[in-house]
């Protein structure tokens, strides 16, 4: 009870995460943009994309272990935790040079389908319920959907149209993440059951 | 000068000229990534002034003020204009 009164509201985590993410995004925009070899030409930056995801997935595990709220939000915030940390760590990996093969992407392909489908497991409401219940099944469907980009860039590694959904992936991604709301209507819909609306 | 010779540099000098404007639409496009993420932020506290509680601070707990959402996405844009962008643009240079 007196974490919960201490605790960030679960909205303001989501808007931390949505931070993160949006660092991730826009490094893999100009990553994209520039092309591997000059994003390569200084070795600190290969590392900065893996390295910021598998510090994501770390802190994911302290919002596991404090928002009890429910099992399955704990199983949810558990498995984005570890596949965050398998992603970042099979890039730094691979930039590392300890891996060698462009299957290590096939990570970012279970990431994403993981991560989506725990989106939509641990929402138990319809669409428009309120704007957070929109929002987890708008997430859940654009990352098992964004995880034909990764797909593609483990088949082609230089795809550029794969390389820059993946990109895109993260912004859009970083945009419904600071949409949410603990409670707020979603495109004038709010259930009566889904407490005292807010803006 | 042949007239062949003349038709390759005259080629040679048009691949540089495309390659010296692709590489400068890209240093563009990085030099505006940061800014655009700002101006997004600008546009976000304009649009949902309620979301910056540091506008009307009376009464609102620890948390409360230290999330700002629409000031984090300026601050990103901020840092990877100051941080990412000029090595990113310096490497561009280099490689042309």
């Amino acid at each position: 009870m007196i974490v919960a009164g201490i605790e960030p509201k679960a909205e303001m985590v989501h808007w931390w995460f949505a931070t993160g993410i949006l660092i991730l995004g826009l490094l893999l925009v100009a990553e994209v943009v520039v092309g591997p070899e000059v994003w390569g030409r200084r070795p600190w930056r290969r590392y900065l994309w893996p390295g910021l995801c598998f510090l994501l997935g770390v802190l994911m595990w302290p919002v596991m272990a404090l928002y009890t709220n429910s099992m399955i939000h704990m199983v949810a915030h558990g498995s984005w935790a570890q596949v965050l940390m398998l992603t970042g760590g099979a890039e730094l990996g691979v930039v590392r040079g300890k891996l060698h093969s462009q299957y290590w992407r096939l990570t970012s392909v279970v990431a994403l389908l993981v991560s989506g489908t725990a989106f939509l497991v641990h929402e138990q409401n319809g669409w428009y319920f309120a704007r957070a219940a929109f929002l987890h099944h708008a997430l859940g469907w654009t990352l098992i959907v964004a995880a034909v980009f990764p797909l593609a860039q483990a088949v082609r590694p230089r795809s550029v149209v794969a390389a820059s959904g993946f990109a895109l992936t993260f912004l859009v991604i970083a945009v419904l993440l600071f949409c949410d709301r603990d409670s707020a209507a979603i495109f004038g819909h709010f259930s009566t059951f889904a407490g005292v609306p807010h803006r | 000068m042949s007239a062949d010779y003349a038709h390759q540099r005259l080629g040679q000098t048009e691949k540089e000229h495309i390659a010296r404007a692709v590489s400068s639409t890209r240093v563009r496009i990085v030099l505006a990534l940061g800014p655009a993420t700002a101006i997004g932020g600008i546009a976000w506290a304009f649009l949902q002034p309620w979301r910056l509680t540091l506008l009307h601070p009376y009464g609102q707990g620890f948390w409360w003020l230290f999330a700002e959402p629409p000031l984090y996405v300026v601050l990103v844009g901020v840092l990877f204009r100051l941080l990412i962008a000029p090595g990113l643009v310096e490497d561009m240079e280099e490689t042309d």
